[in-house]
């Protein structure tokens, strides 16, 4: 058994707080009722449904009415980009995106590329950061929708949100962003956001899996995705899963308390011991995303001369939990494609290590990852055939 | 991420026959860090038998375990027998590899018969040849993708 047990890939998924499964259970035994039915079962889940709403709206200072609940991020992604482009689609047929956008946004609009829309997909640059001259300038007469994520998964960046939503509504352009990794982990107000549609899940902040939800701007329109009983305002029919969603309501109050005690102030403080101390330990190491403009809790980084997979299996025999953007982690060839975008070689690519942290991670959890790093990464350098000046 | 076996595993921990080798009467240097993995073989040779025999490699748990059974199994050998091993030898000898994996078994084949090569040329008076870093990535080979994580 390893010394220490340490989870550092909580952008993957997060654990589910104990007071969030507490708040779901009774959904799976006595609180069974469909919240769309009239009677006495059906009314008690609909008010618990209705207050997860409220706690998710209020997470991003949205009116509840504009929350729709989905089968997780993935799905409101689809649903938004889908959603208008389908509405629209008489309107205008050009949409515009970034290049280090989630597969759940980057793959819907090559898709809706081969489906008769007219694609445009931005650059980066080497901190992962899209350029607003550029932004703007893609921004067509015929454009209906652009897609730009809040923070990437991979690197952490932080989009200039604010800013091209400024210019969406300037060009007429709905905005929608891909909230998933920044929901619950650093403020968002919609009141003040100029974004028409925004995406969460409930598992990146300490809730369950397979729920999401779609911030939908009071008379911005979308088309449905599955048709059927209505559910969600009518763009999302299904019985709603109604533990999944009382979940993510907690979930959702859970993050506002953290944000608002000051405890993201306590995250980002053992991300920067994790960033100085591993920078300042392993030679030819770099971070990558942009310093600042991060997400509290990730760390990311390129270790040359090794490669990633090799890296996190030794991670894990030693107890720790990280994930890279290596080709052999993926099982494709082809290491990170946000690495790529961000113009990092393929060989350092190979090397990517992330490590991001969680609210239960501690000073003693980041003072062992970086006494146990190290010696990892000399015993795969003395393996390598690449060394410094070679 | 790929689910080794136990043995693949204890390769990729524990490898043997690591690091570069002072005056190797070898050298042959093959794959590619564009895709991932490259691996050096280091030979010492005598009376036509491999009597060690070092290698470096970049890359995931698979090509350094491969690396390691693939050195150990032609060690002592005459060169003749170690040009017999192929890449199913390797991985058969590992208990087995994930599909899309095997390509690293390939690279130990490569790797062995390029350091061969490279002996021949010196023992014959020519010069060194260049490491060989193929420009396609062995992409047939590749299993599909799984299922990515975030």
């Amino acid at each position: 058994m390893p010394l220490r047990m340490v989870y550092m890939d909580h952008s993957a998924t997060t654990f589910v707080d104990q007071a969030v499964l507490e708040k779901m259970l009774p959904f799976f035994s006595e609180k069974y009722g469909n919240p769309n039915s009239v009677h006495a079962w059906g009314r008690e889940v609909r008010s618990s449904v209705e207050e997860a709403r409220m706690n998710v709206a209020r997470l991003v200072n949205a009116e509840p009415r504009e929350i729709l609940f989905t089968g997780g991020g993935s799905e409101a992604d689809n649903l938004a980009i889908k959603g208008v482009a389908e509405n629209l689609g008489e309107k205008g047929r050009h949409l515009v995106t970034t290049a280090i956008e989630h597969h759940a946004v980057l793959d819907t609009f090559k898709w809706l590329g081969k489906h008769g829309y007219d694609v445009t997909i931005l650059p980066v640059d080497g901190d992962g950061l899209v350029d607003l001259d550029e932004f703007r300038n893609a921004l067509r007469p015929d454009t209906i929708l652009a897609s730009v994520m809040y923070a990437n998964n991979e690197v952490g960046t932080i989009q200039p949100i604010h800013e091209m939503g400024s210019i969406c509504r300037e060009k007429g352009v709905l905005f929608h962003t891909d909230a998933v990794q920044a929901a619950g982990h650093i403020p968002i107000d919609l009141k003040e956001l100029p974004v028409d549609l925004l995406t969460m899940a409930a598992h990146k902040m300490y809730g369950p899996k397979g729920v999401g939800a779609l911030y939908v701007r009071k008379g911005v329109r979308i088309a449905p995705l599955v048709h059927g009983g209505g559910q969600e305002f009518g763009l999302r029919s299904g019985t709603e899963n109604t533990a999944g969603l009382v979940g993510f309501g907690a979930a959702a109050e859970l993050a506002m308390k953290r944000i608002a005690s000051g405890e993201i102030e306590e995250e980002r403080r053992l991300r920067d011991l994790l960033i100085d101390g591993l920078l300042l330990r392993i030679e030819d190491s770099s971070l990558t995303g942009h310093r600042t403009l991060r997400l509290p809790f990730h760390a990311s980084f390129c270790i040359r001369y090794i490669e990633g997979e090799a890296m996190l299996l030794r991670l894990d025999f030693a107890g720790i939990g990280a994930s890279s953007g290596s080709a052999c982690t993926s099982g494709s060839l082809e290491p990170s494609y946000v690495l790529l975008a961000m113009g990092l070689d393929h060989a350092t690519a190979h090397g990517s290590l992330r490590l991001t942290l969680g609210k239960d991670t501690s000073e003693e959890d980041i003072a062992y990852i970086l006494e146990t790093l190290p010696p990892i990464v000399q015993t795969l350098r003395a393996m390598s055939p690449f060394k410094k000046n070679s | 991420m790929s689910m080794y076996n136990e043995k693949v595993i204890a390769a990729f921990m524990n490898p043997k026959n690591v690091g570069a080798m002072e005056n190797p009467d070898g050298v042959g240097e093959v794959g590619n860090a564009t895709c991932g993995d490259v691996m050096k073989i280091y030979l010492r040779v005598k009376d036509e038998r491999i009597e060690d025999i070092r290698f470096e490699t970049f890359g995931c748990a698979a090509a350094i375990a491969t690396s390691s059974m693939a050195t150990e199994m032609v060690k002592g050998r005459t060169i003749e027998e170690a040009l017999k091993l192929t890449n199913r030898d390797v991985a058969n000898a590992l208990g087995g590899l994930p599909p899309e994996k095997i390509h690293c078994s390939l690279l130990a084949e490569e790797g062995i018969r390029a350091a061969v090569e490279d002996y021949r040329r010196r023992s014959q008076g020519l010069p060194s040849l260049p490491p060989r870093h193929e420009a396609v990535c062995h992409h047939d080979l590749a299993g599909s993708e799984e299922p990515r994580g975030d």
